[in-house]
């Protein structure tokens, strides 16, 4: 799925330049589950953004499947954001006035999917995170954990090859954050997803097939 | 879900829309009443320039009125002396005295007739008149035995002794009757040009050609009312007594015509000692799209004239509706400038304000897959819909507005000035009667003075009275579509001003930042 050959990426900080990554050489095969672990900037959300096509590598070069994301430009990589990659974030990063249903819906907007399919498609996908009857309800009106399970059904109603999380338990109590890595384990393995978690938490990344630990912008793997 | 996202947008951040739309509620609004009483404004100028200079002149033609020479006749004022033996005597030693004068108003210069005949010829002239604008002034009244008064004052060194008779109260008092009106030579039966344009027979007949030289004369309707006088009386003018042959209405709903005697050219000319003399010229233009060039060729043709068009003339509109006038250009333009640009700068701030606070929601769109177009579109159209509901309100606001300033109507007072003429002569009056007592009055010896002060004050009421023919107007504020269709764009402009920014500002957001941000 992913192929990162020597990525590096710097940010210009004060005075001297900041290395998030570090000739980072990684392959992500297809279906895969990634746990990606290390302290508060060495370079996790760097990766995850190099991985969803929301930043470009200063060097190196970050292919998913066939599309050299580097070398692509805003437009591309915003369509390639919009059909094949799916993203759930520690702040779940819904939107406060829109439903629930709705919110799922901003999701298929970009596909150019018709209103009624995409009325059908996000009941559908809010139905399978179990918040069938909760499509009309505010962001505010729910709770944390359902909140998130409405994101990973806005991430999951356009059927990406990819899912990223970034924290996607870090705002949740421990229970909650078990049934919503249950959920999501139980959407990788249905749909075949590469999934991608950025986390703090040992217990989130004893789940994963594979572990990746990144500190001061190298990557290694955990045993 | 462009809709349903802006829709969400706007109910669920009810108080942004509200401020916002209010403030641009507001500067619509203003916009609009404004605009619509500045139409009326300049109705009403139109129609008081069509009542004082004619219905149809285009161009008039006066002699710019040069500095009077201190100490001359007309620096002063119109002046009346009376000797010691002045009027008819009456049997207790008081004095009867009648003066009337007939003159060029103070701040009314004169011109040869000769320059009319330039007019006609010059190209691109329908029609034109000329007239003599005069000031007719009578001064009537008691005088005290001055002889006596004067005797006693020396005598007790005090003013009014009991011994004094005559007078209007028996004891050495007096009395005068101040009067004046305005009386304009017209050339009989020539073609409507200019005031008598605007004028329609009330009574009896308008002056003919016949009437050259004769003296007779045709007062306005109101005037003959105020002072009881109809056709077949006769009026004093300059001393003489002209036979009234007629009246003469205000064709508009003004008071009064232009002014209150009109009397033949000739006799006017030769009366006030002006023989050969016109105070104005009435241009009518073949086309009303050549006003402005025929200025310029009536400039060439009459130099050292002011030639005015109506357009020049508006600005001379004085009265309560010169003030409206420039209440409404000055003050109400800048306060409707300030408060639309305070309501852009509203929408534009609190758009700004709206994109920072959201810049999680709309780096998590981005990072989702949508446009940076779909989310400056998404901006702009919430700052559409915010200026456009504004935009409606303020035409509803407005609209009531426009309609209380109908419903009040306010009657404005307008006057086209003429050099201050009033006050002038009010100053010149002051000045000879002001109840100093010095002597000035030619009165002889006496030291007593005239028994009291307020002549001054009186006779320039009576002469403000006279110059300003006014017109009353009620204004009324018309609206237009075009004042609604600026309206509605402003209100299109405020929004797209306040979405572009805003969604440059969101654009600009990179996803990566804009989630880094918040985390």
């Amino acid at each position: 799925m992913y192929t990162l050959k020597n990525v590096t990426k710097e940010y210009p900080g004060k005075g001297r330049k900041v290395t998030a990554l570090n000739d980072v050489t990684l392959d992500i095969p297809d279906g895969q589950l990634v746990a990606i672990q290390g302290p508060t900037g060495g370079g996790k959300s760097t990766l995850l953004q190099m991985l969803g096509a929301l930043d470009r590598p200063t060097s190196g070069t970050v292919e998913l499947e066939q599309s050299s994301l580097g070398k692509l430009g805003d437009g591309k990589l915003t369509g390639i954001r919009g059909k094949e990659i799916g993203f759930v974030f520690q702040g779940f990063n819904l939107i406060p006035t829109l439903t629930a249903l709705e919110n799922v819906e901003t999701a298929l907007v970009p596909l150019g999917v018709p209103a009624a399919e995409r009325r059908d498609r996000a009941t559908k996908a809010l139905e399978s995170v179990g918040l069938g009857d909760r499509g009309d309800h505010r962001p505010a009106e729910l709770s944390g954990g359902q909140q998130q399970r409405v994101a990973i059904a806005r991430a999951l109603v356009k059927e990406p090859e990819v899912l990223l999380a970034d924290e996607p338990t870090g705002n949740l109590d421990e229970e909650t954050r078990d049934e919503i890595m249950d959920l999501l384990e139980g959407l990788w393995r249905d749909r075949g997803l590469t999934l991608v978690i950025v986390t703090h938490d040992s217990a989130v990344a004893r789940r994963a097939q594979r572990r990746l630990h990144i500190k001061q912008g190298k990557v290694k793997e955990v045993a | 879900m462009f809709a349903t996202y802006l829709r969400r947008e706007l109910l669920g951040r009810r108080r942004q829309t509200i401020i916002i739309a209010i403030g641009m509620a507001l500067a619509i609004a203003l916009v609009i009443i404004v605009n619509s009483v500045a139409a009326g404004v300049k109705n009403a100028q139109a129609q008081v320039l069509q009542s004082v200079y004619g219905v149809g002149t285009d161009v008039t033609i006066t002699k710019p009125v040069s500095a009077p020479a201190a100490g001359s006749g007309q620096a002063q004022g119109p002046r009346f002396d009376f000797g010691a033996n002045s009027g008819a005597q009456s049997s207790d030693g008081s004095r009867t005295v009648d003066s009337s004068r007939l003159s060029v108003g103070f701040g009314t210069n004169t011109m040869s007739d000769s320059a009319l005949a330039k007019v006609q010829k010059t190209s691109g002239v329908a029609g034109a008149s000329a007239v003599l604008s005069l000031q007719n002034t009578s001064f009537k009244g008691t005088l005290p035995d001055f002889g006596q008064r004067g005797a006693e004052g020396r005598q007790s060194g005090s003013t009014g002794g009991s011994g004094a008779t005559g007078g209007s109260d028996g004891k050495g008092g007096s009395s005068f009757q101040v009067n004046s009106f305005s009386v304009m030579g017209i050339t009989p039966g020539a073609k409507a040009v200019g005031p008598v344009a605007s004028t329609a027979l009330g009574k009896g007949r308008t002056l003919t050609s016949s009437d050259k030289g004769k003296d007779v004369a045709v007062l306005d309707a109101s005037y003959a009312k105020t002072k009881s006088l109809s056709v077949g009386d006769t009026i004093s003018i300059g001393g003489k007594d002209f036979k009234i042959v007629g009246t003469v209405k205000p064709t508009g709903s003004d008071s009064a015509t232009a002014s209150n005697v009109y009397v033949p050219l000739d006799v006017a000319q030769s009366l006030s000692s002006e023989s050969g003399k016109v105070s104005t010229i009435y241009v009518t233009a073949t086309s009303a799209a050549d006003v402005d060039s025929l200025k310029t060729s009536l400039q060439k043709v009459l130099p050292g004239t002011t030639v005015s068009t109506q357009a020049d003339l508006a600005s001379n509109v004085s009265g309560s509706l010169g003030s409206a006038s420039q209440l409404v250009s000055n003050l109400g333009t800048w306060l409707s400038v300030i408060v639309l640009a305070a309501a852009f700068l509203i929408a534009i701030l609190f758009t700004i304000s709206g994109v920072t606070r959201r810049t999680r929601e709309f780096g998590t769109l981005k990072a989702i897959g949508w446009s940076n177009r779909r989310i400056v579109g998404q901006v702009a159209g919430e700052s559409v819909v915010q200026g456009v509901i504004g935009g409606i309100a303020g035409i509803a606001i407005g609209l009531i507005g426009v309609l209380v300033v109908n419903v009040i109507s306010p009657t404005l007072t307008g006057g086209v000035s003429r050099g201050g003429f009033g006050g002038a002569l009010a100053a010149g009056a002051r000045r000879a009667f002001g109840g100093t007592g010095s002597g000035s009055t030619s009165t002889g010896s006496t030291s007593g003075g005239f028994g009291g002060r307020g002549f001054g004050g009186g006779f320039g009421g009576a002469a403000r009275a006279a110059a300003s023919s006014s017109t009353q107007v009620d204004l009324s504020a018309p609206i237009t579509v075009w004042i609604i269709v600026i309206a509605v764009g402003l209100a299109i402009l405020g929004g797209l001003l306040a979405g572009a920014i805003g969604g440059w500002r969101a654009s600009r957001l990179r996803p990566a930042e804009a989630l880094r941000s918040v985390q």
